[in-house]
């Protein structure tokens, strides 16, 4: 199993604030991986490191093995698409314009699309089902549908590698398993790697291969959803006790229910 | 993956062409331009004493320095308009930067301190060194723009919640204010308030051919720099992290765009003084038609802008001839209501 994304001994911080100090984690090739964690664990600023937004104090990225600070960034962004958090498009913008700008790497400062990028951006709106909205604004339409269009734009970049800063905020329970069946489906269909952050865990052990779990800036654990969704991990992460269960549909571990580990006996 | 795409017909890829904003860009180009034409023959017959078309004719083709009317349209009249034109295209392209780069849909340069800034340094030019050179002057300009653009990000940044685009606006009137104040004061000191007034009021109505040749190859300049990095501006649009996650040099890109609006901003207020919300109309009227592409958005507010400045001009004039309102009181007479539109809609359009 080779890795698509390498963290060598980071240390990310705000102002003088360091929220990492020497992570290192590896992401493995055309898998799906989740970084699971409390809020203010840092999965975001690993994130915003990995996608170039913060720079790394110290140590180093590798991506496809090579730094990704020697790289070209439009390089980087023909090998791996980033979706932020806080993405939001200009409200007149229609759903093609949009899926168009994933072009935006591959293309010189006055030429027009190519053959090659109209095939890129009708199979990333074909893929994600927004076929029949390709000229709606996108500020015309609801959460589900702007998030998928968003992820067209990303697909439209024709990276190997994707990264999703939580995908699913704000979606309702069935556009969450939309967008999720949506990547699992990129993943299995196209091989393509997958890295996202999930708040919730039950959908994040469901459609994961791999989980990193993170907390005040360390790596509590890794390794798949059997060997990190366990009690212990839970209670150091969340301080929480879980009941797990098998997912009918994955055989991933799940739990329907949980409590405060420290107020043993409170209620219930 | 290219591979796996599935690979729509020609006829489906040539309907996405179609209902594409382009053609409605070069439509309002074209049209603009020719609108643009015409009210310089207007504005060129119009005015204290209105001319006629054959004498036009002949200024240009048949020139007589002994025919007065000629002189009129040769050394006043003509000389205004095209600094009309190029004052219009220079605000609003710098509006339309501003408003795509920061993403704020009140930018304009008269809002967040540029003009003011712009204005004080000519106060201070007047004042200090009387009879330089315009190129120097406008230097100054340039200058003066980027120094009150500076104090207004640095005073907005104080806030504590970050920079909205109502604090950033709330910032730019405070050092307006405070700019003007001192461009005023200096102006009374040295005795030069005749010469200021006209900058605070904005006009066109000084210049002269001699401004021209300093000023047209540069706005032309801008626009074409502009132009070249309209696209990643339009990248930058759709927010910072989106914008490095394409591979856009954001940083390089700001840099430029910030020149180019210095540059410009400065330019236009050393021509016409401290005309506000040219830059901010006419970007968003243009987004209007022909969507949210800076490709289209800057060429076109460039032409739209032209004709809204050259025409604001020619009712300057004509309104209450033969005395002339001042460009910006006219302008403000749009810019103020729909300033307010824009702000009460909290800026969802951007």
């Amino acid at each position: 199993m080779s890795d698509a994304l390498e963290v060598q001994n980071i240390q990310v911080g705000y102002q003088n604030r360091s929220v990492i100090e020497d992570f290192s984690v590896t992401i493995p090739k055309n898998k799906i991986t989740t970084i699971i964690g409390p809020n203010g664990c840092g999965k975001s600023t690993l994130i915003k490191t990995v996608s170039r937004i913060l720079k790394a104090e110290s140590g180093a990225i590798f991506l496809d093995g090579k730094a990704i600070n020697t790289l070209d960034t439009r390089e980087i962004a023909k090998k791996m698409a980033i979706l932020p958090q806080t993405a939001e498009s200009p409200g007149g913008l229609s759903v093609f314009e949009l899926v168009s700008y994933g072009r935006f790497p591959y293309r010189k400062a006055m030429g027009s699309l190519s053959k090659e990028d109209y095939e890129h951006i009708h199979w990333a709106i074909d893929v994600t089902g927004l076929n029949e909205f390709k000229d709606r604004q996108i500020s015309d339409m609801s959460g589900g549908q702007r998030q998928r269009a968003w992820i067209a734009m990303s697909l439209a970049q024709g990276t190997d590698t994707l990264v999703l800063d939580e995908p699913t905020t704000y979606l309702d329970l069935a556009h969450q398993l939309e967008i999720l069946l949506l990547l699992k489906r990129l993943n299995e269909e196209e091989n393509r790697t997958i890295v996202m952050v999930l708040h919730d865990l039950n959908l994040a052990s469901r459609f994961s291969d791999y989980m990193i779990a993170m907390k005040d800036g360390d790596l509590i654990t890794k390794g798949t959803p059997e060997e990190v969704m366990t009690k212990g991990h839970l209670r150091t992460l969340f301080n929480i006790e879980a009941e797990f269960q098998s997912c009918p549909y994955s055989g991933h571990p799940v739990f329907t229910s949980y409590h405060i580990s420290k107020q043993e006996d409170s209620h219930g | 993956m290219a591979k796996n795409a599935t690979i729509e017909s020609k006829a489906q890829v040539k309907a996405v062409k179609k209902t594409a904003k382009p053609i409605r860009g070069t439509i309002i180009i074209i049209s603009g331009l020719v609108f643009l034409c015409f009210s310089f023959i207007l504005s060129i017959s119009l005015g204290a004493a209105d001319i006629n078309l054959s004498t036009i004719y002949n200024a240009f083709f048949n020139f007589d320095t002994g025919v007065t009317q000629h002189q009129i349209i040769r050394e006043l009249r003509f000389p205004r308009i095209i600094g009309a034109a190029l004052v219009g295209a220079a605000f609003s392209v710098a509006g339309a930067l501003m408003q795509g780069m920061t993403r704020n849909p009140l930018a304009d340069s008269g809002l967040l301190g540029l003009n003011a800034g712009a204005v004080m340094m000519l106060a201070i030019s007047f004042s200090f060194f009387p009879g330089m050179p315009y190129v120097y002057t406008v230097l100054l300009s340039f200058f003066g723009a980027a120094l009150g653009a500076s104090i207004v990000y640095g005073v907005g940044s104080l806030s504590k919640n970050g920079l909205t685009p109502i604090r950033l606006v709330l910032a730019g009137a405070a050092v307006t204010a405070l700019l003007t104040a001192l461009s005023e004061g200096i102006a009374l000191y040295f005795n030069v308030g005749q010469d200021m007034a006209f900058w605070y009021a904005g006009g066109v109505s000084s210049t002269k051919w001699e401004h021209l040749i300093v000023i047209t190859p540069i706005v032309i300049i801008m626009i074409f720099i502009a132009m070249r990095i309209s696209r990643s501006i339009t990248i930058l649009s759709l927010g910072e992290e989106v914008a490095v996650s394409l591979g856009e040099r954001t940083v390089r890109t700001k840099l430029i765009s910030i020149l180019v609006i210095v540059v410009l901003a400065g330019l236009a207020v050393s021509v016409v003084g401290a005309v506000s919300f040219v830059g901010l109309i006419v970007p968003h009227l243009t987004r209007k038609i022909v969507g949210y592409d800076y490709r289209w958005i800057i060429p076109v507010s460039a032409v739209v802008g032209a004709v809204l400045v050259v025409v604001a001009d020619l009712l300057a004039r004509t309104l209450n001839a033969p005395f002339e309102i001042p460009i910006g009181a006219l302008i403000s007479l749009i810019g103020v209501p729909f300033f307010l539109y824009l702000a009460r809609k909290g800026g969802k359009e951007l």
